[in-house]
C-alpha cells in the first residue's frame, strides 16, 4: 500500500460527463510520480479530484492508511496535502514572505524556523523577501508558489504543470528545485506537459489517455517503451 | 508680509478646506475600494450606506442633547459614534445575508452585483427618507472654532485672517487615527494579510485555509465603521442632507478610480488628489495675485479656471482623464 | 404560442390598470400615466439595445435625457435676436475655437505619434485654448445674459417646428455617446458604469449653469407643441359640438339653459386636456411602434445575431473576425440616440425644460430597474418593464398610503407613528422600486418577459 493512493477515481465536471473513469495513481513519500498524456486526458482532473476540488462519483482517496474521500479540499491540505495551481499560483500582490506567512496560516506552531527552511531550499527568496510578488520573474514566481506550498510541511505535494510558459533554462532550474524538495522526504505528483524532461527527474510515470490509465512504469520505462515514445514523445 | 498674507490666504480658503473634504472623500473611498476589492463588485449604495449610519448619529445626538448628555467643547455626535456604527454593522451583515450572499455563493457576475446594489441603495434611501425625512440636518454642537480669525489677525498682526473650525481638526485627527489603525491591521496583522490575500486571489487563499465568510463579514464590520465615521464627519462639517449623501457617491467614485480601485492606500490619497483639485480649480485667486504682484499687474478678472458650479464636473473629469491615460489608476490598483 | 400569450396577457393587465386609475382618479390622470410610460417605454428600449444585445451597462442615461431635453430648446424656441447681436459673434468664434482645438489634438496625436512628450503638448494645448476661449466667451456670456433676464437672457433657438427637434435630440445624445465610446468603452463592465455616471453628472452641470444655451436653472416655460393647445380647442366651435353630441344625455338632464351652459362649459375643459394628451399618445405611440418595428426586425436580422455573439462570447466573436469594439460603439450610439429622442419627446410633453430636475435617481436608475424588470434583451419585455415601473412609481404614493390607513386603522388620528408614516408615504416609492428590484433579480434574473430568440 503506497502512502498517498487515488483508487479507481470516477468523476467529471457538475452533470456533465465523466472525465476520468477507474483512474489509480499512487505515490510514495520521497518519489516523484508523473503524470503524462495527450490534451484532454484527466491529467489535471485525476489531481484536483484526489486534491477534494471536485466530487467522485467512484473510487476513493487514501492517505496513508485512512480514506479522505469525504473531506473538503481545506482539511486534506491541513492533513498534509499541498497543491500549486497551475495558474494564479501566488498572491501577486503580497510580498514574498507575506506569501509564505498565508502558506502557513493552518499551522499553529510557530512559523518562523519553516521559513529559514524555505529560505534555504530557494535562497532567492531569501533576497526578495520583502519585495511584492507581482514584481517578480516568472521562475521566481514559481519558487515562491513551491514555497508557500511547503509552508504545512506537506508529506504529499501536488504540482500542475510547473513549467509552464517559463523558458527552458528556468524549467531546468525548476526541475533542480523539485529534485531538492524530493530529498526532504515529500511525495510528489505532477502533471507536466514536457514529458521526456518530467519523466528523467521522475521515479514513475503513468499516461492517462481519455481519463483512463494506459501505461505505467518507472521513468526510464516509459522513456524506452516504443509505443509511449511514438505517441507522446515524439519518436 | 505680503507674502504671508497670500500664504495664510491660500492657506484658509484652500488648503485646510481641501484637506477637510478629502480626509472625508478618503474614508468613502477606502470603503468602495474594500468592498471591490473583497467582495468584487461597486457598490452603487456607497453614499447612501454612509447616509444610513449617519442617520443614526443624528437621531441619537438629538436624543443624547434632550435627556442633557454632552461632552462639553467636543460635539455631542461623537460619544454617539460607537452606537451608530454598531447599528450600521448590523445593517450591513443583514443586507449581506439576504442579499448579496446569495449572488455571492452563485458567483454572479460583478455587473449583476451592482445592479442589486441598485436595488440596495433604492431601499436604504426610502427607509432613510421613511424615518428621517428628505431635510437638511444640523447636528454640530459644542465648541465651533478653534482659531477664529479676528484672534489669528491679533497674534500676527496679518491683514489675513486664518480660520480652523473644530470640525475640521476633528475630522483630519480622526481620520489620521482610524486610517493609521486600518492600514496597521492590513499590513502587519494575520488577520489583514488574509484580507488582502483573499482580495487577491480567492482560490488559492480558500487552499490556504482563509475562511470566506469571516473575511465577508470583517469586511462589512470595517465598511460599517468607514462609511458611518465618514458620514458623521461630513455631516458635522457641512450638514445632513440624504440627497447629498446621495450625490458624494460620484466623487467618491472619482476618489476610488483615481487611486486605483482595490488598493486601499491609493484609494486614501485619491480622496486628497479629488479634493484639492476641485478646490485649486474653482478657487478665485485675485485676492491672492494681489498681494504678490506688484501693483500694476494686479488682475481685473476673478483669476478662477472654473466656476464654483463645477465643483463635481472637475473631479470627473480628471477621472476621465486617468482612465484614458492610467487605466488602472495613479497608484496601481487591480486590473481593468 | 405560450409564449405570445404571455405579452398579451401581461399588456392587457397594464391597460387594464391604467384604466382603473381613469375610472377612479381622472382621465387626465390616466393619460398622463400612459404617455410617461410611452416615454418610459422608449427610454428602456435604448437602454435594453446596449445591455441587452451588447451587455454594456450604461448609467449616464440622465445624460442623453437631458441633451434631448436641450434640443427641444435650441430648435423651437425663437431665436432671441437682441442676444445674438449682443455676444452672438464672440460665441461663435468660441465654437469655431473648439472644433480646431479639437483637431489641433488630432494633428498633433498623428505627427507626433512616437514622441514622449506628446502628451504635454496635448495638455499644453488644450489649457492654452481654454484660457483663450474663455476669454473670449465669457464678453459674450455676460452680454448674452444680460438681455432681459427675466425672461430671454439666452441665445433662443432656431424657430423650428417641434417635432424636428426629436430628430435633433437623437443625434445629440448620437454626438456625446460616439464622444464617451471612444473613451470609456475599453472600460470593464462596472467601471464604464462608473464612468457614464460621472460623465451624465458633467453633461447636466454644463446645461445648468451655462445660462447664455437655455437658461440653465431659470428654466425655458411654454415651449411650442405638436398638438393643439387646450384654450384653442376650447374656443373652437367643432370642438365645442363634438363635445355638445357625445355628452347629449348627460346635457339633457339639466333643465335650465345657464346650468346647462355651465356643465357644457366644465365638459369642454375637461375634455380639451382629454384630447391634447390623446393627440400625445397618438405621437408617443407611432414612435413606439416604429422603434420596436425596427428593433424586432434588427434582433432576428444577421446584424442581431452577430451582436448576440459578441454578447454572450466576447472573445470568441473576436476571434471570427466579428470587429468588437466597433460594434459596441455602433449600439452605444444607437441606444443612447434612442434615449435622447425620449428625452426630447418628455421635454414637448412637459412643454418646459427644467435642468434642476435631472437627477440620476429619476433619469438613470429608475429607467434600468425599468430594463431589469421587464426582461434584458427582450424589446416587448422592456417596453413592459418602462410601463410597470413608471406606474408603480406614479401610484406607489396612492398605493402606500392606502395600505398605511388600512393597517393603522385603528390607531388615532393624531398618532404620533400615523402621522410620521402618513407624511412619508411618497418615499414609499422607493421601498417599492427597490424592494421589486430586488426580488425580481432574486426569483426572476430574466425579467418579465424573457428572452426568447426563435431559430426559424
Amino acid at each position: 500500500m503506497s502512502f498517498f493512493v487515488g483508487n479507481q477515481m470516477t468523476a467529471g465536471y457538475g452533470q456533465g460527463p465523466d472525465i476520468i473513469s477507474s483512474c489509480s495513481i499512487k505515490v510514495n513519500r520521497g518519489e516523484i510520480v508523473a503524470i503524462l498524456g495527450p490534451n484532454g486526458a484527466g491529467k489535471s482532473t485525476a489531481m484536483k479530484a484526489m486534491l477534494g476540488l471536485l466530487k467522485l462519483k467512484s473510487g476513493s482517496v487514501i492517505l496513508n492508511g485512512e480514506d479522505i474521500s469525504k473531506l473538503s479540499p481545506q482539511d486534506r491540505v491541513k492533513k498534509g496535502i499541498s497543491f500549486v495551481p497551475q495558474t494564479k499560483n501566488v498572491f501577486a500582490e503580497l510580498t514574498v514572505k507575506e506569501n509564505l506567512e498565508v502558506g502557513a496560516f493552518l499551522r499553529e506552531d510557530n512559523i518562523n524556523n519553516i521559513i529559514d527552511e524555505i529560505y534555504e531550499l530557494f535562497p532567492i527568496l531569501k533576497e526578495k523577501s520583502s519585495q511584492i510578488v507581482g514584481q517578480l520573474s516568472g521562475g521566481q514566481r514559481q519558487q515562491v508558489a513551491l514555497g508557500r506550498a511547503l509552508m504545512i510541511k506537506p508529506s504529499v505535494l501536488m504540482l500542475d504543470e510547473p513549467t509552464a510558459g517559463v523558458s527552458p533554462i528556468v524549467m531546468d532550474e525548476l526541475f533542480q528545485h523539485i529534485l531538492r524538495v524530493k530529498k526532504t522526504n515529500v511525495g510528489i505528483i505532477m502533471v507536466e506537459q514536457n514529458a521526456k524532461q518530467a519523466l528523467s527527474i521522475s521515479d514513475r510515470g503513468y499516461v492517462l489517455v481519455t481519463g483512463e490509465n494506459k501505461f505505467e512504469g518507472s521513468g526510464v520505462e516509459l522513456l524506452k517503451d516504443p509505443e509511449v515514445r511514438r505517441s507522446f514523445l515524439g519518436g | 508680509m505680503e507674502f504671508l498674507n497670500a500664504l495664510v490666504l491660500l492657506l484658509n480658503y484652500t488648503i485646510i478646506p481641501a484637506v477637510t473634504y478629502g480626509s472625508q472623500l478618503a474614508l468613502g473611498a477606502i470603503f468602495v475600494t474594500l468592498i471591490y476589492g473583497v467582495l468584487r463588485f461597486a457598490n452603487f449604495a456607497t453614499g447612501d450606506m454612509m447616509s444610513f449610519g449617519t442617520m443614526f448619529a443624528v437621531l441619537l445626538t438629538y436624543y443624547f442633547q434632550s435627556i442633557g448628555i454632552g461632552i462639553g467643547i467636543l460635539p455631542t455626535a461623537l460619544i454617539t459614534l460607537p452606537f451608530a456604527i454598531i447599528a450600521m454593522i448590523f445593517y450591513m451583515l443583514f443586507i449581506d445575508k439576504f442579499v448579496f450572499k446569495y449572488y455571492r455563493v452563485s458567483k454572479s457576475a460583478p455587473v449583476q452585483l451592482a445592479m442589486v446594489s441598485v436595488g440596495v441603495m433604492f431601499v436604504t434611501q426610502a427607509i432613510i427618507r421613511i424615518i428621517i425625512g428628505p431635510f437638511d440636518r444640523r447636528f454640530m454642537d459644542g465648541e465651533k472654532f478653534i482659531l477664529k480669525a479676528s484672534e489669528f489677525k491679533e497674534m500676527t498682526g496679518l491683514n489675513e485672517g486664518l480660520t480652523i473650525k473644530s470640525t475640521q481638526a476633528i475630522t483630519v485627527v480622526v481620520t489620521i487615527v482610524l486610517v493609521s489603525i486600518l492600514f496597521w491591521f492590513l499590513n502587519k496583522t494575520k488577520t489583514g494579510t488574509s484580507m488582502r490575500a483573499y482580495s487577491d486571489n480567492e482560490d488559492l487563499a480558500l487552499l490556504s485555509g482563509i475562511d470566506p465568510k469571516k473575511i465577508v463579514m470583517l469586511t462589512w464590520i470595517i465598511a460599517g465603521c468607514l462609511a458611518t465615521i465618514g458620514g458623521v464627519l461630513y455631516g458635522l462639517d457641512k450638514s445632513y442632507k440624504p440627497f447629498v449623501y446621495f450625490n458624494n457617491m460620484l466623487p467618491i467614485f472619482a476618489a476610488a478610480i483615481v487611486g486605483g480601485i482595490g488598493n486601499p492606500f491609493g484609494a486614501f490619497l485619491g480622496g486628497y488628489v479629488i479634493a484639492f483639485a476641485e478646490i485649486f480649480v474653482t478657487y478665485a485667486y485675485k485676492k491672492f495675485f494681489t498681494y504678490l504682484l506688484p501693483e500694476f499687474l494686479e488682475p481685473d478678472s476673478l483669476v478662477q479656471l472654473l466656476s464654483t458650479d463645477y465643483k463635481f464636473a472637475v473631479s470627473f473629469s480628471i477621472l476621465v482623464i486617468v482612465l484614458l491615460f492610467r487605466p488602472s489608476g495613479i497608484f496601481e490598483g487591480k486590473k481593468i | 404560442m405560450r409564449n405570445y400569450l404571455n405579452i398579451i396577457t401581461a399588456y392587457s393587465i397594464m391597460l387594464f390598470l391604467i384604466i382603473i386609475v381613469g375610472i377612479f382618479q381622472s382621465w387626465s390622470i390616466a393619460l398622463s400615466i400612459l404617455n410617461y410610460c410611452l416615454i418610459s417605454a422608449v427610454m428602456t428600449m435604448g437602454a435594453n439595445i446596449q445591455w441587452g444585445y451588447a451587455g454594456l451597462i450604461n448609467f449616464g442615461i440622465m445624460g442623453y435625457t437631458a441633451l434631448g431635453g436641450l434640443a427641444v430648446v435650441l430648435v423651437s424656441v425663437a431665436p432671441v435676436p437682441e442676444a445674438w447681436s449682443a455676444g452672438g459673434a464672440n460665441m461663435l468664434i468660441s465654437l469655431f475655437l473648439i472644433i480646431a482645438l479639437v483637431f489641433s489634438i488630432r494633428l498633433i496625436l498623428k505627427k507626433y505619434k512616437n514622441n514622449k512628450y506628446k502628451n504635454y503638448l496635448i495638455a499644453l494645448t488644450i489649457i492654452l485654448g481654454i484660457i483663450l476661449i474663455r476669454i473670449i466667451a465669457s464678453h459674450g456670456i455676460e452680454a448674452i445674459e444680460a438681455v432681459n433676464p427675466a425672461k430671454t437672457g439666452f441665445l433662443g433657438g432656431l424657430g423650428m417646428p417641434v417635432l424636428f427637434s426629436w430628430i435633433v435630440g437623437a443625434l445629440f445624445a448620437a454626438g456625446l455617446a460616439f464622444v464617451i465610446g471612444k473613451i470609456a468603452l475599453g472600460l470593464r463592465a462596472d467601471y464604464l458604469a462608473i464612468a457614464t455616471l460621472l460623465i451624465a453628472e458633467i453633461v447636466v452641470s454644463i446645461i445648468k449653469h451655462e445660462d447664455w444655451l437655455a437658461r440653465g436653472v431659470k428654466n425655458v416655460i411654454g415651449l411650442k407643441r405638436p398638438v393643439p393647445y387646450e384654450i384653442n380647442l376650447q374656443t373652437s366651435p367643432w370642438f365645442i359640438n363634438l363635445i355638445e353630441k357625445l355628452n347629449q344625455g348627460k346635457l339633457n338632464l339639466v333643465s335650465s339653459f345657464a346650468e346647462k351652459k355651465d356643465l357644457l362649459n366644465q365638459l369642454v375643459i375637461d375634455a380639451s386636456s382629454v384630447y391634447v394628451k390623446l393627440c400625445m399618445t397618438g405621437l408617443f405611440l407611432t414612435v413606439v411602434i416604429i422603434l420596436l418595428i425596427i428593433t424586432q426586425k434588427a434582433l432576428y436580422s444577421p446584424w442581431g445575431r452577430k451582436m448576440r455573439a459578441i454578447r454572450d462570447n466576447e472573445t470568441a466573436a473576436g476571434a471570427m473576425g466579428k470587429n468588437v469594439v466597433k460594434e459596441h460603439l455602433l449600439i452605444f450610439i444607437l441606444g443612447s440616440a434612442i434615449v435622447g429622442l425620449a428625452g426630447a419627446m418628455m421635454v414637448t410633453n412637459d412643454g418646459l425644460f427644467t435642468p434642476g430636475s435631472y437627477r440620476p435617481m429619476r433619469y438613470t436608475f429608475v429607467i434600468w430597474v425599468m430594463v431589469i424588470v421587464g426582461g434584458t434583451g427582450n424589446n416587448f419585455g422592456a417596453i413592459l418593464g418602462g410601463f410597470v415601473v413608471w406606474f408603480l412609481w406614479v401610484e406607489a404614493a396612492p398605493i402606500a398610503l392606502f395600505l398605511i390607513n388600512f393597517f393603522t386603522a385603528h390607531l388615532d388620528e393624531t398618532n404620533a407613528i400615523k402621522a410620521h408614516l402618513v407624511e412619508s408615504a411618497p418615499y414609499f416609492r422607493f421601498l417599492m422600486i427597490g424592494v421589486g428590484l430586488l426580488v425580481i433579480m432574486r426569483y426572476r434574473p430574466k425579467g418579465l418577459i424573457p428572452e426568447k430568440i426563435n431559430i426559424k
